[in-house]
């Protein structure tokens, strides 16, 4: 039985959503799934806010499309928005394919949740997820109609609220870029410091294959985004971005990227060998820690396999969660989950053999 | 006229557990016609046959009686069974 402390790390998987449970010592996992047998899960959260625990899920069915489903008794049972709550409206003449993040807003928002969906756009509720609106002004940006799509799909994956409970919002578009609007409607491509070698033009305005960011709570204008090539920081809410760890990381490829929401200058990456070769270099699984902001990175390998593991974590696969020292989870393209106590000093496996991962979501129940 | 639709077992938790339902409609009656009326008594079943721009979802398909309806303009003769059925697909 789960109560307030506990720990729970939602895994999403491309056959539907596990969840793994423990006490705050972290120490004794229990696995429970799949909710939603069958479907991709591209996101999952768990929304602690406002006096609940409420988990939301983004799921699709490859026959009967996307939804988004909501428990306010940790999975025991789900409930779907009426219809058309997260849809285009019908004079934009687009369909939700995938829903790609969704992303609680402050703690003085307690009723605001953002969407992130293929084809890339926002969306926000303003009711803990029983409806959603289209975010238009994003959906309206000049730069939207020459956007391209990454590998999977013009997704908007990442959405970045202002911790305070401020305009200031940031997404992030596969592979469009990173974009930001200060007033909370008026949006502008923010990528500059941020290489593009794959476009004619190397240092583009937009165009960016941006594949995760995220931010330190507690210092909300530092950001480390991993690029498709290279990692980067920016300490003015995206405003200059500035590579960091090519000298140290055995790759700059890669796609998640976790800011620890403790430490403003702590970070983790999994570099990949290429991306031509996405799996992790020397068939060795290593997640690499900086402490300083970038500047230099530490390896972190105790309790992760070391020889013949040819992985890969997706762009959302790697989570934390909010004790201290911080729990670090990440799920494979090959069905494994790993979990770390103590801030990636050591790992231990809490699952194995389940579908691919396709996203890992923690977070210490209220 | 009266039509029926026999749903998918995937679908009938979002008709109240429904397994077929019947429309009267005035005709002549597509397919199209069918989907909307389904969609506005139960729209978490429409919302699983078509998306919100209109389209018929790629891997679902529709039976007027023992053939595939080739799109929503198909028309459904009187006494017809409208089937909605998964596809053979998925990964």
């Amino acid at each position: 039985m789960t109560g307030p402390g506990d720990v729970v790390v939602l895994v999403g998987t491309s056959k539907g959503l596990f969840t793994l449970t423990s006490g705050a010592e972290r120490a004794d996992w229990s696995l429970a799934g799949p909710s939603f047998p069958g479907e991709e899960i591209y996101s999952a959260v768990v929304d602690t806010r406002g006096g609940r625990n409420r988990l939301l899920v983004g799921a699709t069915s490859n026959h009967w499309g996307p939804s988004v489903y909501r428990s306010d008794d940790l999975g025991a049972s789900w409930e779907e928005p009426s219809a058309g709550t997260l849809a285009f409206p019908s004079e934009t003449g687009a369909a939700v394919a995938r829903v790609w993040q969704l992303q609680p807003a402050a703690d003085a928002q307690p009723g605001v949740v953002y969407a992130g969906v293929e084809p890339a756009a926002l969306f926000r509720s303003d009711d803990g997820g029983e409806s959603f609106a289209l975010d238009q002004g994003l959906w309206d940006h000049p730069h939207r109609p020459q956007w391209n799509p990454g590998g999977g799909g013009l997704c908007l994956h990442t959405v970045l609220p202002d911790p305070a409970g401020g305009t200031r919002l940031a997404v992030a578009v596969s592979a469009a870029g990173f974009y930001r609007t200060l007033d909370g409607h008026t949006w502008e491509a923010a990528n500059v410091g941020i290489r593009a070698p794959f476009l004619p033009e190397p240092t583009p305005e937009f165009g960016q294959c941006v594949h995760k960011v995220d931010r330190h709570p507690s210092a909300p204008d530092t950001l480390f985004l991993q690029h498709h090539w290279g990692v980067y920081r920016s300490d003015d809410f995206g405003g200059r971005w500035d590579e960091v760890g090519a000298a140290d990381l055995p790759s700059t490829f890669g796609f998640p990227v976790v800011a620890d929401p403790h430490r403003p200058g702590t970070a983790y990456v999994l570099p990949l060998t290429s991306d031509s070769f996405r799996v992790v270099p020397e068939g060795r699984l290593r997640v690499y820690r900086t402490t300083d902001g970038g500047a230099s990175w530490t390896a972190l390998s105790e309790g992760l396999p070391q020889e013949n593991a040819y992985l890969s974590v997706l762009r959302d696969g790697f989570g934390a969660d909010t004790l201290d020292p911080t729990g670090l989870y990440f799920g494979t393209r090959t069905g494994d989950v790993f979990g770390s106590a103590d801030g990636g000093e050591s790992w231990r496996e809490l699952a194995r053999h389940l579908p691919p991962v396709l996203c890992v979501k923690a977070a210490v129940l209220g | 006229m009266k039509v029926v639709v026999r749903l998918a077992t995937a679908l009938r938790p979002y008709a109240g557990g429904a397994a077929s339902l019947d429309f009267d409609l005035p005709a002549p009656v597509s397919v199209g016609d069918v989907i909307d009326a389904l969609a506005k008594a139960h729209p978490g079943v429409g919302r699983r046959i078509r998306d919100e721009a209109g389209a018929i979802r790629r891997h679902v398909n529709l039976f007027v009686g023992s053939e595939k309806a080739p799109g929503a303009d198909t028309l459904v003769p009187e006494a017809a069974e409208l089937t909605v059925l998964p596809a053979v697909s998925g990964g």
